[in-house]
């Protein structure tokens, strides 16, 4: 979701008015390279799958617009902030298998959780190899790379397996327009969700504190000096 | 159940700043309830040279796990272990809220199939249950969860807890792994430091970072320069600058980069796009230059020069220099 926000009266969600959903960053990386992993294969089907109300199969589309081949919506009315009851309602729809590799976003840009990804993997029994900005599937394996703070690491595990995607990856393409007509013939299917015991509720959002308006100390190099001056006596960070 | 486990992170054998967060943070908690702490050092045979720092900063006991195997970060193993030691009786874990916390924190939750509590501000503490802030909606909005599971599963985003000392017995104890830790499905093949040792975003009391106003890569040179005069700074960038492969991606600060919170940002050439605005807006002070006056970068600044960076950031490099020279 775009700009900026306004709590709602119950003080548990966000004023919607205004506001358009769509797909979060890091899920919209991972169907581009879900995507792109049948392209160059030339075979194989992407599946995307979407839990949350109605307003959701407005992103499912978006996603076969980008070359996706089926959708899936997990029917929920409410806004669930629960990573394990979310991970329940898409292992019981993903336990009989059909799939080699599950792709999800590293977090929900609002929620932040980064749970879901980690905790299906556990309830199918898969491995996981979480927040990747590379990636590589060859022979049954499957090759990825985490960026680490000041580090990285390379990780390997075999197929079939549960990534989720960070940045460096891939760039969600923009939908042609070819690609729209043709989503508006795929298959989307919807089904309630079989939601897990929510067990984790949010209780309240508050805005975090306003910064002080700040000011234009000056203009170009000459600037400098009155700026290190307010560095060192009044922020002291200098 | 009063007893905390704190998870101390370490890479190629050394402790990280925020393995001394965690254990901090759970002495916090076991000396208002009254229970122990109990830190993980998790390595190479050899790491347990650090149990002395976790003891110093208040651990009553320090379970060492050292194992060939844990050379690189071993996520299955210590998930097993970690899950079979929690499931003996503590009152709640910390884990660091960094790259390998976040996996870690979610795999132990998902074996226990428990909840837990990702990348936390506040915590308090009471009979059965922890309230917990944590940032959501790339930072716009604090979000409070109250988190009824034991134990409570926190993981501690960087800063919220400073490494204090406040010393205990920091008794060593081995932690035999459960299962082979040799026979897992996920394996880390390398562990790599990015090059030139440098200070990470995450821990950075200062962060320089460069935008399209540098106009081409070359000139991130004088964002560089800046860092260096400082000396306990790191180099971010706008993701305009990372999708050109000016930088690296890892360098990205934004609402899909690295959300951080120096005492001191410096924009230099950034216009302030909500969504660079959201990884850093809650620096304590910003400081931007940019050409044009109209930038939201300034609405988010303490100070701000309007200035081409091209001149002003030579100048103030050597105004640094002489600063901390005088200091």
């Amino acid at each position: 979701m775009e700009g900026r926000f306004k709590i709602a009266a119950s003080g548990t969600g966000i004023d919607e008015a205004g506001l358009k959903y769509d797909m979060s960053d890091f899920d919209g990386y991972a169907a581009e390279v879900a995507i792109q992993i049948t392209e160059k294969a030339g075979a194989g089907e992407v599946t995307v799958i979407s839990l949350g109300p109605d307003v959701v199969q407005e992103t499912l589309r978006k996603a076969l617009s980008m070359g996706a081949h089926r959708a899936v919506q997990l029917k929920h009315d409410a806004p669930v902030s629960d990573g394990l009851a979310v991970a329940t309602a898409l292992a019981a729809e993903l336990k009989d298998g059909g799939y080699d590799l599950i792709l999800c976003g590293r977090m929900a840009v609002d929620t932040q959780n980064r749970s879901t990804g980690i905790f299906l993997a556990e309830l199918l029994g898969l491995p996981v190899i979480s927040a990747i900005s590379q990636l590589n599937v060859e022979g049954g394996v499957v090759k990825a790379r985490r960026e680490l703070e000041g580090a990285y690491e390379l990780i390997e595990c075999p197929l079939p397996a549960v990534v989720t995607i960070d940045e460096g990856i891939a760039r969600a393409r923009y939908p042609s327009l070819k690609g729209i007509m043709a989503a508006k013939k795929k298959p989307l299917e919807v089904k309630p969700a079989q939601l897990g015991a929510i067990t984790y509720q949010l209780e309240k959002m508050e805005l975090p504190a306003e910064r002080a308006a700040g000011r234009i100390i000056g203009e170009g190099k000459d600037a400098v000096p009155e700026l290190v001056r307010l560095l060192k006596e009044e922020a002291k960070v200098l | 159940m009063t007893n905390i486990l704190a998870f101390s992170e370490t890479r190629l054998g050394e402790l990280r700043r925020a393995g001394l967060e965690t254990v901090t943070a759970a002495r916090k908690v076991a000396d208002a309830t009254g229970g122990q702490v109990h830190a993980v050092l998790a390595g190479a045979p050899g790491i347990a040279q650090h149990a002395a720092k976790l003891a110093a900063h208040g651990a009553d006991v320090v379970l060492v796990l050292e194992h060939d195997a844990f050379a690189n970060y071993n996520p299955e193993a210590l998930t097993a272990t970690l899950a079979a030691r929690l499931g003996s009786g503590y009152r709640a874990a910390f884990f660091a809220a960094s790259a390998l916390g976040h996996d870690l924190v979610a795999r132990v939750a998902a074996k226990m199939k428990l909840a837990y509590a990702s990348d936390v501000t506040e915590f308090a503490f009471s009979a059965d249950s922890v309230a917990v802030a944590h940032p959501g909606y790339t930072n716009k909005i604090v979000q409070r969860f109250v988190l009824k599971a034991t134990p409570a599963l926190i993981s501690l985003r960087a800063g919220a807890v400073l490494p204090a000392e406040n010393a205990k017995a920091g008794t060593v104890e081995a932690l035999a792994p459960v299962g082979d830790p040799a026979a897992v499905r996920v394996k880390v093949t390398l562990t790599e430091k990015a090059a030139g040792g440098k200070i990470d975003l995450g821990e950075a009391p200062v962060i320089i970072a460069g935008g399209r106003g540098l106009k081409e890569a070359a000139n991130f040179k004088l964002v560089e320069d800046l860092a260096a005069a400082f000396g306990n700074a790191a180099v971010g960038a706008t993701r305009a600058v990372t999708d050109d492969g000016w930088r690296p991606h890892s360098d990205q600060i934004g609402q899909t980069g690295r959300l951080v919170s120096p005492d001191l940002y410096v924009a230099c050439g950034i216009s302030g796009a909500i969504q660079h605005l959201a990884g850093m807006r809650t620096s304590k002070t910003i400081v931007a230059i940019n050409k044009d006056k109209e930038a939201p970068i300034f609405k988010a600044a303490d100070y701000g020069i309007v200035g081409d960076v091209m001149d002003v950031l030579p100048v103030l490099t050597e105004a640094v220099k002489q600063a901390k020279a005088g200091a």
